[in-house]
């Protein structure tokens, strides 16, 4: 019985596949890959890697420590290579507008009550609530995907990340 | 007294191999030992049992799912929310051309019972129409019992995220979902969470990989988090996607493991596109205008990412809604 090797990426080590045309356009497909998208990032840069009307999945290269964000509906940030600490807080007087979509940075330290943190590695889920603050910290380079509404810190660079021909 | 829905719904008397037929309209479905057979007035069509069933099991799970749900290159389903047409030949340009193409629109509930009803009767007690190939017996031979749990199972659709209290329960080998042949190499740690008293149910997270790597099916997108109508919706994939899948709207793959190659053809007449090869970090956009199907050879974990805004449908009935989701 083969023993079967279970393939996910990581920024130093990913393997990208392909458009192949037939009849047909690359760019109608939006192709890349969200490790390279990365790995050509800023640390906290929010790099568009698909949208549907006005929800997206940003790349985020997390290092170091990032500020603190809120918005006013829930995201969810998926840990695709390293460890991400996120620390969550209930806001005493930091608000957005429900209106707002995606995330808004705050500025500074907001204050509030510690709600809690989490420490995720790769495959790992987290909750970001709906108007509470998180703040993300990574010791070394590593990658989250953020499930989100595009925002004023969404960066949209298709043409330098997807296949065009 | 019956009445003829439920007539319709009990199909005839058993034939010689043990299963019964069953009516929609016009369409018929008869099954024997090897094949599903279909007719309807202007012509008739056979598919080998095994993906037939495999496919009837998707559409029913699916609810009919977003768009097209093509069976092979002859039949399938038109989901328009509400009501669904059945279809023979609609999206075949020969069959057009021949003018042996045939559809018929029913309500949503008429033709999900009648399809439930032949799943039920036609899966026999060894086949589980979810299982990849190597995890399940056969399709095939005359009738053997019945298979009501593995024909029954209820999609996992979560309301904010799964794991969270009062949500879709988390996998764990207690609850029946051991790890996957193909996944005993995924990490099993969960997230470390720490939270002060009463937020507990805000601060939470999970192992979606431990969560896929548990999962007992294939090819059947599950929602685990929720944004308002951005839907995340994971599955594990092995072998072949058993239907093609019509788009109507935009839809999103993400590869999180291993690889899978997708054929995109003509929603409208089949014709090939494109073949979009995916490995783990890519991401690809399903235009809305082409039909797809999947070709996984190793066990995967793939992102389904949906829009379920409940204004899509009209505005796709009105045409509004872009075939690709970004132009640059």
């Amino acid at each position: 019985m083969p023993e079967y090797k279970t393939v996910f990426g990581s920024l130093t080590n990913y393997e990208k596949g392909g458009v192949e045309i037939i009849n047909d356009q690359a760019q109608n497909y939006v192709f890349s890959n969200f490790f390279e998208v990365a790995s050509h990032s800023k640390p906290w840069e929010k790099v568009a890697v698909a949208k549907n009307m006005e929800y997206v999945i940003e790349a985020i290269r997390a290092d170091g420590v990032s500020p603190w964000r809120i918005a006013s509906h829930d995201e969810f940030a998926l840990v695709m290579d390293g460890s991400v600490t996120i620390d969550l807080l209930d806001p005493d007087s930091v608000t957005v507008g429900s209106d707002t979509t995606g995330s808004i940075a705050v500025n500074g330290e907001p204050s509030g009550t510690k709600m809690g943190q989490i420490v995720a590695g790769r495959g790992h889920m987290a909750l970001l609530p709906a108007n509470r603050c998180y703040r993300m910290s990574a010791a070394t380079a590593s990658v989250v995907l953020l499930q989100t509404i595009v925002g004023p810190d969404t960066v949209q660079r298709w043409a330098e990340i997807c296949q065009t021909h | 007294m019956t009445t003829s829905q439920e007539k319709q719904l009990m199909g005839t008397e058993p034939n010689d191999h043990g299963y019964r037929s069953y009516s929609l309209g016009e369409f018929t479905f008869t099954r024997d030992e090897h094949f599903a057979h279909i007719e309807w007035p202007t012509g008739r069509h056979v598919m080998a049992v095994e993906p037939f069933l495999k496919a009837l099991m998707r559409d029913i799970a699916w609810n009919f799912f977003y768009g097209t749900v093509n069976f092979d290159s002859v039949i399938g389903t038109v989901n328009h929310y509400g009501d669904v047409d059945l279809f023979a030949g609609r999206f075949n340009e020969d069959y057009r051309r021949a003018e042996i193409d045939h559809l018929e629109n029913f309500p949503h509930d008429e033709i999900k019972a009648t399809f439930e009803a032949m799943l039920g009767d036609w899966v026999n007690a060894s086949f589980d129409p979810f299982a990849a190939p190597q995890e399940t017996g056969s399709a095939y031979g005359d009738k053997d019992g019945d298979n009501v749990a593995a024909v029954t199972r209820t999609r996992v659709t979560a309301t904010r995220m799964v794991g969270l209290p009062e949500d879709e329960p988390l996998r764990s080998d207690e609850s029946g979902f051991p790890v996957n042949r193909m996944f005993a190499d995924v990490d099993q740690s969960e997230p470390e969470v720490t939270f002060e008293a009463g937020y507990e149910k805000e601060v939470s997270a999970f192992s979606l990989f431990k969560y896929l790597s548990r999962s007992d099916v294939t090819w059947n997108p599950s929602v685990v988090t929720v944004c308002k109508d951005s839907l995340y919706c994971p599955t594990t994939e092995e072998f072949i996607l058993p239907i093609i899948h019509g788009n109507d709207r935009v839809e999103w793959f993400i590869q999180l493991s291993d690889e899978i190659i997708w054929e995109v053809a003509d929603r409208e007449t089949g014709r090939p596109r494109a073949n979009v090869v995916m490995k783990a970090g890519d991401c690809a956009a399903m235009p809305a205008d082409i039909r797809h199907q999947g070709y996984s050879p190793k066990r995967s974990m793939l992102l389904v990412w949906e829009n379920n805004s409940a204004a899509l449908p009209q505005m796709i009935a009105r045409g509004e809604t872009p075939n690709v989701p970004v132009v640059f």
